[in-house]
């Protein structure tokens, strides 16, 4: 289970965010995952709500989007349905994830005392 | 708010990042293709199940490429370095790579290991990953292509299945194909399969035990190591390996 690793990554990244505005605590984190990302998002949460304590993220509620799987042509971008042959009916060009294999950081949202 | 500093109040500040959460795995990934296309080594991250014949692929592909391509590799595991010396055994400078817990290889244990081998000399370099058809997939390791050793046991299905791990293979290896005469299987579902996950598969038949399509993957390493990017690339940095 790499979830716990994704997680990690995630802390990290926050935490080196978190260096440029001393005193603040986050309050929210927004996160995009994609379906074909490799990424089982229940156990995405459960990792998080696990590893979260005593970092950076103690406080902070998850938001998760799940973005599904988009396939399109490389060359028409006509869109190649999930469960399809991954080619092109029209120009027989190999599709492409247009969407659907991304992990986002998108946003943070932190609470910064007013000095 | 305090009433006599106005001190004590807080905002909710929005930081817009847009940031990939591996992007420190993926900078280091880069940063060990840059390596290897430098010093003009391919390298090669070969995953898939346990048991799914790896091991035995690279034991084979040695053979062939005895005294003519100089091979090194790395095997992760969770425990034992039995598939790096096998691979020693072959004649493949190898190391292994015990992960403990972790069922994934990523950029930062690839690089550790390099830090204790000599590998500029090699022309090509095996990334054995840790035998597991779902986390190796997304850990990016500088390798020049992705290579995924596929079983015929191990059901037609599989590819379906485990869509992440295929979407990004350059080529599968069909393994053990030595065992069809006694198995069921259906060897037109497994490409039909692939062919709903891969946009471009490319399979090779292989059989670890008897050497069958061996020269066809060997062949198939050898254009990728003529079509890789040359050694134009800015020096990744200045420490040596």
């Amino acid at each position: 289970m790499h979830e716990y690793s994704i997680v990690s990554a995630l802390v990290d990244q926050v935490q080196h965010q978190l260096a440029a505005h001393p005193g603040a605590i986050v309050r929210r984190i927004n996160v995009r995952i994609g379906e074909l990302a490799g990424v089982e998002i229940e156990l995405f949460r459960t990792a998080f709500e696990t590893f979260r304590d005593r970092t950076v993220c103690a406080g902070a509620e998850l938001a998760i989007e799940a973005v599904p799987a988009h396939w399109q042509c490389v060359r028409c971008t006509r869109p190649i349905a999930a469960g399809a042959v991954l080619r092109c009916p029209e120009c027989g060009r190999p599709a492409r994830l247009a969407t659907g294999g991304e992990i986002i950081l998108e946003r943070i949202e932190m609470e910064v005392p007013d000095v | 708010m305090c009433d006599v500093c106005g001190c004590g109040d807080s905002e909710l500040v929005p930081v817009e990042l847009q940031a990939h959460v591996l992007a420190d795995n993926d900078a280091r990934a880069g940063h060990l293709r840059q390596h290897f296309v430098e010093a003009g080594v391919l390298a090669i991250n070969l995953m898939g199940s346990p048991g799914a014949g790896k091991t035995a692929v690279l034991e084979q592909t040695a053979r062939v490429f005895a005294g003519t391509q100089r091979l090194g590799g790395v095997s992760g595991d969770l425990a034992t370095d039995r598939d790096a010396r096998r691979l020693e055994a072959a004649g493949i400078t190898a190391r292994a790579i015990t992960t403990g817990s972790a069922c994934h290889l990523d950029a930062r244990m690839v690089h550790d290991a390099l830090h204790h081998m000599t590998w500029r000399e090699l022309d090509m370099f095996f990334i054995e990953n840790v035998g597991n058809l779902v986390c190796p997939a997304i850990y990016d390791l500088g390798q020049a292509a992705n290579v995924v050793a596929l079983s015929v046991t191990e059901g037609e299905d599989k590819p379906i299945k485990y869509p992440v791990m295929f979407k990004n293979a350059d080529l599968v290896l069909l393994t053990k194909i030595d065992l069809l005469p006694y198995l069921d299987v259906d060897l037109a579902a497994i490409h039909d399969g692939l062919s709903r996950v891969m946009p471009d598969p490319r399979v090779i038949s292989v059989s670890g035990k008897t050497g069958e399509g061996i020269a066809e993957w060997c062949a198939w390493l050898e254009a990728h190591q003529r079509a890789r990017p040359l050694r134009s690339v800015a020096p990744a940095h200045a420490h040596h390996h």
